[in-house]
């Protein structure tokens, strides 16, 4: 820190994300909840007017409805998953891409600007649901024990190796996908919105508080460079969503594919 | 790792992020899984029928299509196989035309035939009647001339009928057999 700044600069942190409720008293409602549940809101709002005429020859609103879900169903699910089965997991993929999204996309749009996912519990119960299902199938598939081959004995492995090969797997492909799924997410929504506070508030500090004409400047370029951060946030908030979805698929079609 | 952080949390007065709030978790799993149901039971199916019915719609219309192709096609059919039924009539119509024509051209020349020998025969007949009548006429009247011209000669009266007509016969038959013998060697000469 450069001598002669009066008050010290505290950056944000993790106490950044603990927020009041919103009405006092009500300590389950706070900021997430209430940007989650506009989410569900405007998501069955939006899709409910887009296939309510199911037309042949689709509105623009029809047309947009129709983009999305077309994406998820076939750029995401049969493309994961395989076209004999994916349409069964169409529903939840949709679902948890789209309120993915929305919370996402949120952390850009002023004024509600905080990202759900950085707060791990949205995280966890979406990274559960995954794993939950992606074995519930797989395990109804190929039975518990054929279940539990498919997963940790790769087809061509010498059996020499299987006391290494089954525990590894067994980690990577029981353990570790809801864990790094949920971290995954989680840890990219939480810095992207300490890097944001960083960038906004340090300027802030700069430009206000440290009375020096120098230090405005490098202030006000702190924050177009904040606003350059936000755009890449951006990116990076659909690129996680995707990511997100993608993987969910992706572990379903493995646990139900019939081989390696 | 989550081992390891998660101690953390006791110690410090900073919020460890990777705590759950029990809350976030409940609204995440009821808010998931109302989207999941809401999707399946209304958009998914809603979005599916509209799939459907555009490839009916779409395959409806190649049906129409080939249907439209196909009856083109027999219409066309049907018109040749007419076309080439008429070309046949028309060509049978030209050949009867020309049969009866032959016919008919061989009935007249035939028809001619018969009546310019009609007509020849008639010719004929007629010619040879009035050259026996001019014969016998000039028979009589020669016969008479002469008897007439030959008594002036002669300056007598030949009384005796019977002798003068025989010598009137005698005179014809020579008369007469040299005419022929005379026509005889004119046809051959």
């Amino acid at each position: 820190m450069i001598a002669g700044v009066p008050t010290e600069f505290t950056p944000p942190g993790p106490e950044s994300f603990d927020l009041p409720p919103i009405i006092d008293g009500v300590s389950w409602f706070t900021k997430p909840v209430l940007v989650s549940a506009l989410s569900v809101v405007v998501i069955i709002w939006f899709f409910w007017g887009a296939s309510r005429k199911s037309a042949i020859v689709p509105s623009k609103l029809q047309f947009a409805g129709e983009l999305g879900y077309n994406f998820v169903r076939n750029s995401i699910a049969r493309d994961a998953i395989g076209s004999a089965e994916h349409m069964k997991y169409v529903p939840y993929l949709c679902g948890l891409f789209f309120f993915i999204l929305l919370n996402n996309v949120a952390a850009t749009i002023p004024l509600i600007q905080f990202p759900t996912f950085s707060h791990i519990g949205w995280a966890y119960v979406a990274a559960i649901m995954s794993w939950v299902i992606y074995n519930t199938v797989g395990i109804r598939k190929h039975g518990a024990w054929g279940y539990f081959k498919h997963q940790t004995m790769p087809a061509g492995v010498p059996v020499w190796l299987m006391p290494l090969m089954i525990p590894i797997e067994f980690i990577s492909n029981i353990v570790v996908r809801p864990i790094s799924l949920s971290l995954r997410l989680f840890a990219n929504m939480f810095a992207g919105h300490i890097l944001l506070g960083v960038f906004v508030l340090g300027g802030e500090y700069l430009v206000f508080e440290t009375g020096n004409i120098a230090l405005a400047g490098v202030g006000i370029v702190t924050w177009l460079m904040g606003l350059a951060i936000a755009g890449l946030e951006l990116f990076v908030q659909v690129i996680q969503t995707y990511i997100f979805v993608v993987l969910t698929a992706q572990y379903i079609g493995s646990a139900i594919s019939e081989e390696h | 790792m989550l081992t390891m952080v998660l101690p953390l949390a006791t110690e410090g007065e900073q919020p460890n992020p990777l705590l759950p709030h029990t809350a976030e978790i409940i609204f995440g799993f009821v808010f998931l899984v109302l989207l999941a149901i809401a999707f399946a039971k209304f958009f998914v199916p809603r979005f599916e029928k509209a799939y459907a019915d555009r490839t009916a719609a779409i395959e409806g219309g190649m049906d129409a299509a080939k249907q439209a192709q196909a009856e083109a096609k027999a219409a066309l059919d049907k018109y040749n196989a007419q076309l080439a039924e008429a070309r046949q009539e028309a060509a049978k119509i030209r050949e009867d035309a020309r049969e009866q024509g032959a016919q008919i051209i061989a009935e007249m020349r035939e028809q001619a035939n018969a009546e310019s020998e009609r007509i020849v025969t008639h010719a004929r007949t007629q010619i040879d009647a009035e050259r026996a009548q001019a014969v016998a006429s000039l028979r009589a009247e020669v016969g008479t001339m002469a008897t007439t011209l030959a008594g002036r000669i002669v300056g007598e009266s030949l009384e005796d009928e019977a002798r003068q007509r025989r010598t009137v016969e005698r005179f014809l038959a020579d008369l007469e057999a040299s005419e022929s013998a005379r026509q005889a060697v004119g046809t051959d000469g």
